[in-house]
Order: C-alpha cells, then sequence, then structure tokens
C-alpha cells in the first residue's frame, strides 16, 4: 500500500512521536507546533521583505522522511569528505541521528562541556528556547522546536586554544527518500570564556534533503567566541539555518559563514548586541554555481551604548545561480557611541549569475559612525590582461584571481587547521568557477 | 627581430594608427615619441595584446612569426614584456605567487622545468639587488598601496626576472620624480644586452637623458612621421612637437 500521508500529516506524526518521549521539552515542543501550525512557512512573499528575494515553495513542496533511525551510512567512506583537523573535537549527527564512530569529544577539555538532550542538565535545557524566540520567528524555527529529537549543548567555562575548536558536525547522506533533519543547538560561553566553535552542515547525498536548524547563542559578560559555519550542501538540498545570539557586556562574538552551496540555503541569523562595549564582527562567504541560491538575512541590533559591529561578505557566483545579501543594521536610541560597518561584495563570472543585495541602517541614536556599501561587478579585465601580459595563462590567471578574492574573508580564520580546509574547500570548486 | 609593417589599428571603432612601419633588431633602444593621442601607447598595448585593441590591416612580425595571431600570455612567454604606463594593483595576489607562475609559465613554454623555491628565491633576490629594489616586495600584494615611484620599479623587477627579448616601456617616466626617474633609467641600463632590444614609449626627452636610444621616431597620428638618432630627441626638448605635427598637417 502506497503512502498518502500529506506534508502536513507528517510534521504532526513526528512531533506526536518526539512528544512520547516525555521529556524536558515537551512543553516547548508544543508551544512551537502550535505556532508552526499557526504561521506555516512563509510561502507568500508579497509584502513580506524578510522573503522577498528567496522563494520557499519548493521546500514546503517537498514530502519529507521525518526519521530517528540510524542511517545506514558508510563511515569510512564519507570520513574523509568531513572538515577535520587534528586537534578538533567533532560532536557528529548523520541524518540527524549522533554517531559515536564519527565523534571525537574525549572530555580531557574541562573548559568546555558539550552534552546531547539525554544528558543535558535542567539548568541548561531551561535556556534552550530564551534566545530564538518562538513567537518572534517564521515557521521554520518554529518546526525545528516542534520537532527536534536530539540537541548538542555547548557550555564553555574557560579559555580553549584555538587550535582545539569545537566542531558541531551535522552530516547528511544519500536516503531512499528525501529526509528532514532538525539539528539543534545551545551555546552558552560563559563569563570570561574563550572559545572556537565550528559548525558544520555537510550534505553528501546527490538527492533531495532538508536541514532545518535552529541555533542559539548566548555571549556573557567579557566572553569571546568564534563562531565558524560551514554549509556544504549538494545542489538538490535545502538548508535553512536560524541562528540566534545575545550578547552581554564586553563581549566579542565573531561569525564567519563560509556556503558552498545548496539548491536553497539560508543563513538566518539575528544578534543583538545587548551589553555595552560589546564588539561583533560578521563575515562571510558565498560561492554558488549551477541553480545554487544562497541568501543571507542578517540582522543587527545595537542595543546598548559604545558597542561595534564589522560585516564583511563576499560572493563568488557563476552559472545560473542567485545569491541574496540583505543585512539590517538597527541602531537603538540607547546605542549611543555605536561604531557599525556593513559590507556586501559580488564577483559575477556568468550571465546567469545574479545577486540581490541590500545593506541597511536603522538609526535611533544621533552619535553614531556607520558604513555601509555593497558592490556587484565582473572580474577587473585590465587585471586579467596583467596577468596574461606576464605569461600567465588565462585558466591559472583566473584561479589566482579568484583564489585571492575569496581569501580576503579565509585569512580571517585564526585556526590554520581550518583555514587549510576551507582553502581546499575554495580549491575544489575553482573548476567551476572561473571567468 | 620586430618588423612592423603598413599597421592600421582601432580602439572601439576609432582608427589610432594609421601606417606604422619600424623595424626593430636585436640590442637596439627605438624611443617613440609623440604628442598625447599620437597613438604612442596603443602600438605598445598593440604589441602585448591587450584584447581592446583590434588590428585592422598590416604585419607584424616577430622572430619570423605572426604576432598578431598569438595570446597576450603566448606572446609574454616567447620574450614580450610591457611595462606598464598603469601598473596593476592585484588585492590579495602575493608577488611571490605572482612572479612565481609568470617565470615557471615561460619556463614550461620552452620546455624547461619549473624552478624549485629556493632556485625562485635566490633569483629574486639576485634580481632585486640588480633594480635596487628591497626583496622584502615579495611578501606584498602585487602593485597594493606602492607609490608610483615603487610600481614603475616593481614592473622593472619583473622585466629582470622575466629576462624578454623585446621588452616595451609604456611611458614608465610618467608620474616619477626626478630622482624616481634616475633610479628607473639606471636599472633599464643595467638590463640592456646585446640581444634584447627595447621600445621606450615617451612623451618628454627627460628619461633619454639617462636611456641613449639607438633610434627616435616621432609617432603623430597614427604614423612615424620622421626618425632619426638619439638627437631628434634634443630637437623635441628644445621645439616640441609643434612642427612635426605641422608637417603632417600641411
Amino acid at each position: 500500500m502506497t503512502s498518502t500521508l500529506t506534508s502536513t500529516d507528517r510534521y504532526q506524526a513526528a512531533h506526536e512521536q518526539r512528544q512520547a518521549a516525555n521529556d524536558q521539552f515537551t512543553a516547548l515542543r508544543a508551544q512551537a507546533y502550535k505556532r508552526f501550525e499557526a504561521v506555516g512557512f512563509p510561502v507568500a512573499r508579497k509584502g513580506n521583505e524578510r522573503w522577498k528575494y528567496t522563494n520557499i515553495a519548493p521546500i514546503a513542496r517537498g514530502e519529507y522522511e521525518i526519521s530517528e533511525s540510524p542511517a545506514s551510512a558508510n563511515i569510512e567512506e564519507i570520513k574523509p569528505q568531513l572538515p577535520s583537523g587534528d586537534s578538533w573535537q567533532t560532536l557528529a549527527f548523520v541524518n540527524g541521528v549522533y554517531s559515536d564512530e564519527l565523534s571525537t569529544i574525549d572530555g580531557s577539555q574541562s573548559e568546555i562541556t558539550v552534552e546531547r538532550l539525554a544528558t543535558t542538565d535542567a539548568s541548561l535545557s531551561d535556556r534552550l528556547g530564551s534566545v530564538a524566540q518562538i513567537d518572534e520567528d517564521d515557521g521554520f524555527g518554529a518546526l525545528n522546536t516542534a520537532l527536534f529529537a536530539d540537541c548538542a549543548v555547548v557550555r564553555v567555562t574557560g579559555e580553549v586554544d584555538t587550535k582545539s575548536p569545537l566542531q558541531l558536525l551535522f552530516v547528511t547522506t544519500e536516503q531512499p527518500q528525501p529526509t528532514l533533519t532538525s539539528p539543534r543547538v545551545l551555546v552558552i560561553a560563559e563569563k570570561f570564556s574563550k572559545s572556537v566553535l565550528i559548525e558544520s552542515h555537510i550534505g553528501l547525498e546527490s538527492g533531495v534533503s532538508f536541514s532545518n536548524a535552529v541555533t542559539e547563542v548566548i555571549v556573557e559578560e567579557g566572553a569571546s567566541l568564534s563562531h565558524y559555519r560551514i554549509l556544504e550542501k549538494g545542489h538538490e538540498s535545502f538548508h535553512i539555518g536560524t541562528t540566534r545570539v545575545r550578547q552581554g557586556k564586553d563581549s566579542s562574538y565573531t561569525s564567519q559563514s563560509f556556503a558552498f552551496g545548496a539548491r536553497i540555503g539560508r543563513d538566518d541569523l539575528h544578534v543583538l548586541l545587548d551589553g555595552p562595549g560589546s564588539e561583533c564582527t560578521l563575515n562571510g562567504l558565498y560561492m554558488t554555481s549551477e541553480s545554487d541560491h544562497i541568501d543571507n538575512h542578517i540582522s543587527l541590533t545595537h542595543a546598548k551604548p559604545h558597542a561595534t559591529s564589522k560585516q564583511l561578505y563576499k560572493g563568488i557566483l557563476t552559472g545560473n545561480s542567485k545569491a541574496v545579501f540583505s543585512g539590517q543594521v538597527l541602531v537603538e536610541q540607547d546605542a549611543q557611541k555605536t561604531y557599525a560597518v556593513q559590507r556586501d561584495m559580488n564577483l559575477l563570472l556568468s550571465d546567469g549569475a545574479e545577486v540581490d543585495t541590500k545593506p541597511s541602517l536603522l538609526i535611533y541614536a544621533d552619535d553614531v559612525q556607520c558604513f555601509h556599501g555593497a558592490a556587484a561587478g565582473e572580474v577587473d579585465k585590465d587585471a586579467i590582461f596583467y596577468m596574461l601580459s606576464r605569461g600567465i595563462d588565462a585558466e591559472t590567471a583566473s584561479r589566482i584571481l579568484i583564489t585571492a578574492y575569496a581569501d580576503e574573508v579565509i585569512n580571517f580564520v585564526e585556526t590554520e587547521s581550518l583555514q587549510a580546509h576551507l582553502k581546499k574547500s575554495v580549491a575544489k570548486l575553482l573548476p567551476v568557477f572561473h571567468f | 627581430m620586430l618588423e612592423v609593417s603598413n599597421l592600421h589599428a582601432s580602439v572601439s571603432d576609432t582608427e589610432i594608427l594609421k601606417g606604422l612601419s619600424v623595424t626593430v633588431n636585436p640590442g637596439e633602444v627605438h624611443a617613440v615619441m609623440g604628442p598625447n593621442g599620437g597613438g604612442k601607447s596603443t602600438f605598445a598595448n598593440i604589441l602585448a595584446g591587450r584584447p581592446e585593441y583590434t588590428v585592422d590591416s598590416g604585419t607584424v612580425s616577430y622572430l619570423g612569426e605572426d604576432l598578431i595571431v598569438k595570446t597576450p600570455d603566448v606572446r609574454a612567454k616567447e620574450g614580450i614584456f610591457l611595462a606598464f604606463q598603469y601598473p596593476v594593483e592585484l588585492p590579495g595576489v602575493r608577488f611571490w605567487q605572482f612572479m612565481k607562475a609568470a617565470v615557471d609559465a615561460k619556463r614550461k613554454h620552452a620546455g624547461e622545468k619549473e624552478l624549485a623555491v629556493r632556485e625562485f628565491d635566490d633569483l629574486w633576490k639576485e634580481k632585486a639587488e640588480q633594480v635596487k629594489i628591497a626583496p622584502e616586495l615579495i611578501s606584498r600584494s602585487v602593485n597594493e598601496g606602492f607609490s608610483g615611484g615603487e610600481k614603475k620599479r616593481a614592473e622593472m623587477l619583473q622585466l629582470a626576472m622575466l629576462e624578454p627579448k623585446l621588452a616595451i616601456l609604456d611611458e614608465t617616466d610618467s608620474g616619477l620624480d626626478v630622482d624616481a626617474l634616475r633610479t628607473v633609467a639606471i636599472s633599464v641600463n643595467e638590463l640592456r644586452t646585446p640581444e634584447r632590444s627595447f621600445i621606450v614609449v615617451t612623451h618628454y626627452q627627460r628619461l633619454l637623458n639617462y636611456l641613449t636610444p639607438d633610434f627616435v621616431h616621432i609617432l603623430v597620428d597614427g604614423q612615424i612621421v620622421e626618425s632619426g638618432g638619439a638627437d631628434l630627441a634634443l630637437t623635441v626638448e628644445e621645439s616640441g612637437y609643434d612642427r612635426f605635427i605641422k608637417a603632417t598637417a600641411s
């Protein structure tokens, strides 16, 4: 007999199955499902500025398997394709299920702990859902909260060497049916701690998959957190990432996002600078090809005085791909002495590639310094001729110029092993990205 | 080495060169002088193969082969070097990487092995010494943030590294003060050999005070209106280009 379940039936069945576990998140999930039922997916784009340039109808239309059964993945085969480094500690999930084989947490670092749902202590689990507000976000965040079966709760209490980052790795592999996973992360960088976190969403399938992630980050007073995010999905896969960050007094948060492709990939990042003297750097590199669509949606709020924010996003687009950069910096009335700079640059390598870039500043304080800018263009013809005139052939010139363009963002990465991984990822894509 | 015959060339459908002919033999230094808009830079760029310039008719033979059909990178690999009037900044591209790629490309074209890192570094140091430029330049991005003088000296260093058979200097003196001009001119003299030819494109005679040409050509309105020895440049210095322009007009 063939299944005649609609998508909604599937979401409801999965939600009920989660609730049967009767864990500490039962009430939260129930509230989230109600919200999802009420708002659904943001398919109506008319008048909806948040989704103006990204049509998620293909995601909403999909019928996904939402299973918790362990993945039938050949770990040895997929291992070499995953981001890794010698001294990284990795907590891995394959198709939504914790993978002991790919995880390398050895408990040797007392300054940082990472727990999964089963072991999370109640005092921490109370904070899940406190930064990503179900009622404020759209249906994706609510659906994740209604459906998440496991989660990673990271707590940083001291200073962790930048050479030893913690990686939260979410891998999807080839499945008989399109599959929905709901990665869920809570990071608490406690007072005066310092750490590096890598959040990787890797899709190894050639078919359809949909990962709908929510990451909540609390950066407490004086704490410093570098949060690197890697999105490497196939040309048929969907990824919606909702990241919500709240920063305390004198804290420092750096987010660097690297998106190397997805049929639709959205990075929805909100940062609330909720303490005076806080600093935040949001950088990103996106490389899109074929019919990829990558959307960086950033909302940054300066709520307190003397805070600084810097944003640098760079895109390289080819084929018929599309990218969206929509970045809003809101400076509230109390946020005097704010310094904010925002820049988005794009390199268009084909006639079919398209970018919608929309940086914006909303300023309600009167003593601030804010700058923004956006650009889209082709490779500089003079630069190409200069290299040709030195005997460098067009292919090599293209490789050198595009790599240099991408490196401006990658060179900000302070963990060398991650920098090396990212450079390798770029190099692997270069045959597709040329002029 | 180079034989240009009745060359007509245009930029975006405007004819700039209107029948230019010149022959350059190995080891000779030719100065091409003329008023602005006369076609000096067009001539230099045509030889290097800049795609915005179109050859309409005439021939250019280099080492006995048709030059026009070759792509700019092949011309460079076969020994043509253009020192740019405005050297291009390449943000994020290190000089090391840029020059290593160029030197290796040329060697590969000649059927030679690529240089080992050590060999390349030694060559760089030797050539930097020769053209009096700080070798530390190698770790910087190509021309980025360089002063006008540094850019031109960096061009000379590239010339030294690539050891061309025919070097074309396009208004290398523009934007340089007297001291910088002298430094550049001295390094060009250093790089002269009995085999290597130079085409020096310049508006002013002052570069030629340090760099004595074998031939001087006056290029006006796309044609060479007069050719002579080094003393022809002095005539220009004294009386300007007016007399040549009038000569064409009449």
